[in-house]
């Protein structure tokens, strides 16, 4: 009965794992047999200016898109949880989102932004502000990046928040009303702690994702201008596939597998709610 | 007085108005701007078309294959789905009721696989299906996602939690496993199936990376890959552009407003997009 899904996850999951770290120690071009490298990798991955400077850019990226999306989606689920008139449409536009793809929220962002006819410089002129280059500008590039893949996943962090809120009990918000708490207290003292679990969840999978960026880059500036939005994953991909350099490029892949484990697990005891555990036993 | 206030309208819409506005500006962008004229898209402030011209949808579907791509999209995520639905329930239930020698083992090599990020092992994933001699065809884009450890590990959990006296009598009776699973459990599979088709679906159909990096010809593309090369083919054709951009997300919006309830669900649960 496990044989298919043992079969496919070993070959398609298990050695590929197996497989990258090998290579990350072989020079292979991806069409000739892989030749014995040694360390030489690693050691050219220290040196590499390029490299540092995407791991910068992943850093920043990280740094700004993941509280902004968290605090955000929180805020918009906080209002999204709601009995007002209205609320499935509202539910519905911060939904969306999140199955618009990856490739076609690039395509639109970029009409969007466009520095001549895009719609967001139409509207900074009409308020007086100074036109902005945003994917075409090395200044501006990675973060019209960040504002657009908040765009794209505070759909998803609401959907979550929001979840999370609506299995507030009902008991613990009559009680909090009866002993003269505000609404607002409510929400920052009761349901807000409550969320704990769901948000370090949200943290450490946004973090994940974030560290991973590459669709949205490819689409919108390929890593450009002037290796401004060159990203981790996006250097990745250039060394396998357009230089050929796949060994360098299965280096790259294990040190970021290797980053992310490490983020993923200070983040989940860094977030471990010592209250709590001590409750659940 | 509750009723009074009731009435009147909360003034939470004027925080919901500005917000749904933010998050639809975009999409309805692209729907306007897929219905004016190239003339219209190069003015400076932009406005609305004077017109619908839909012409622009004709166009973008005559000048690429946009038909193929969709035929694609749609052929790799359903078998996806299909065989996901099929497997995964059978390794689930094996894993959660079956003691077999190294199953342990086995479900941890599972686990372990399901923190890999596809960036890490894409290089050798395209090794393998090279070996293989499939490199630029459909059943390459289906391989790697024909059974996820994902999916196991909903569908064990979702065994795990139901009662094992359900199958206990019908296992005495001398039913084999396959028939408990069939007949007796598979009536009452309907949630974990329906969110684990969904988020296949999703991860599929939106699936960048590993359609660009194993196909090439268009006749093989995914619709998402194939847009992305319609973008480097009329990047300033905006009308174009943004008609080619709508038809590869038709088909996931309307399935996505046909179902909301499921697809809300499905993420909700699971934590996953």
């Amino acid at each position: 009965m496990v044989a298919p899904s043992v079969l496919v996850i070993g070959v398609f999951g298990l050695a590929p794992v197996v497989w990258s770290f090998v290579l990350s120690f072989q020079h292979s071009d991806l069409q000739t047999p892989a030749r014995w490298a040694g360390l030489a990798n690693y050691r050219q991955l220290a040196h590499d200016p390029v490299f540092t400077e995407s791991v910068q850019h992943s850093v920043v990226y990280t740094v700004l898109f993941v509280p902004v999306t968290l605090v955000a989606s929180l805020l918009v689920a906080a209002a999204l949880n709601r009995r007002v008139r209205g609320i499935a449409f509202y539910r519905l536009a911060v939904f969306v989102p999140v199955v618009t793809s990856t490739v076609a929220t690039g395509v639109i962002f970029t009409w969007l932004l466009d520095p001549d006819y895009g719609i967001v410089n139409a509207v900074l002129s009409k308020l007086g502000l100074p036109q902005l280059g945003f994917f075409s500008s090395p200044q501006l590039a990675l973060y019209s990046v960040v504002a657009m893949t908040v765009w794209g996943w505070i759909g998803f962090g609401a959907l979550i928040f929001l979840a999370g809120l609506q299995s507030t009990p009902d008991e613990l918000l009559e009680a909090a009303q009866i002993d003269g708490c505000t609404k607002a207290g409510a929400f920052w003292r009761i349901q807000v702690p409550l969320l704990r679990p769901v948000s370090a969840f949200l943290l450490v999978w946004l973090t994940i994702n974030s560290l991973q960026l590459f669709d949205e880059v490819y689409v919108t500036t390929k890593g450009g201008p002037l290796h401004s939005t060159t990203v981790v994953v996006y250097y990745l991909y250039q060394q396998a596939f357009s230089y050929f350099h796949a060994g360098y490029a299965a280096a790259i892949a294990c040190v970021l597998f290797a980053v992310i484990a490490l983020v993923t697990l200070v983040q989940l005891r860094l977030s471990r709610d010592p209250d709590l555990e001590t409750a659940r036993r | 007085m509750s009723t009074t206030a009731s009435r009147r309208p909360s003034g939470w819409h004027l925080i919901l108005v500005p917000l749904a506005l933010v998050m639809l500006v975009p999409l309805l962008w692209m729907l306007l701007t897929s219905l004016s004229t190239l003339a219209e898209t190069r003015r400076f402030p932009p406005g609305l078309p004077s017109a619908l011209h839909w012409q622009n949808y004709r166009q973008a579907w005559l000048q690429s294959p946009f038909a193929t791509w969709l035929l694609n999209s749609a052929l790799v995520s359903l078998t996806c789905v299909v065989s996901n639905l099929v497997f995964c329930s059978l390794a689930g239930y094996a894993f959660a009721r079956i003691r077999f020698a190294g199953s342990k083992l086995l479900f941890i090599g599972i686990l372990a696989t399901l923190m890999v990020p596809f960036q890490v092992v894409m290089i050798p994933t395209l090794l393998i299906v090279k070996h293989l001699g499939l490199v630029d065809s459909l059943p390459a884009l289906v391989l790697p996602n024909l059974v996820t450890p994902f999916g196991v590990y909903l569908l064990r959990q979702f065994f795990l939690s139901l009662p094992a006296e359900l199958e206990e009598a019908a296992i005495v009776d001398g039913a084999g496993r396959l028939t408990v699973l069939a007949r007796i459990l598979l009536p009452l599979m309907g949630p974990p199936l329906s969110t684990l088709a969904v988020l296949t679906f999703l991860s599929v159909w939106n699936d960048f990376l590993w359609p660009l990096v194993v196909t090439s010809s268009p006749e093989v593309m995914t619709v998402q890959l194939g847009l992305s090369t319609f973008q480097s083919a009329h990047f300033t054709n905006w009308p174009v552009l943004m008609a080619g951009t709508l038809m590869s997300q038709l088909p996931v919006l309307v399935l996505f407003l046909a179902g909301q309830r499921y697809f809300v669900r499905s993420i909700a649960t699971t934590g996953i997009k």
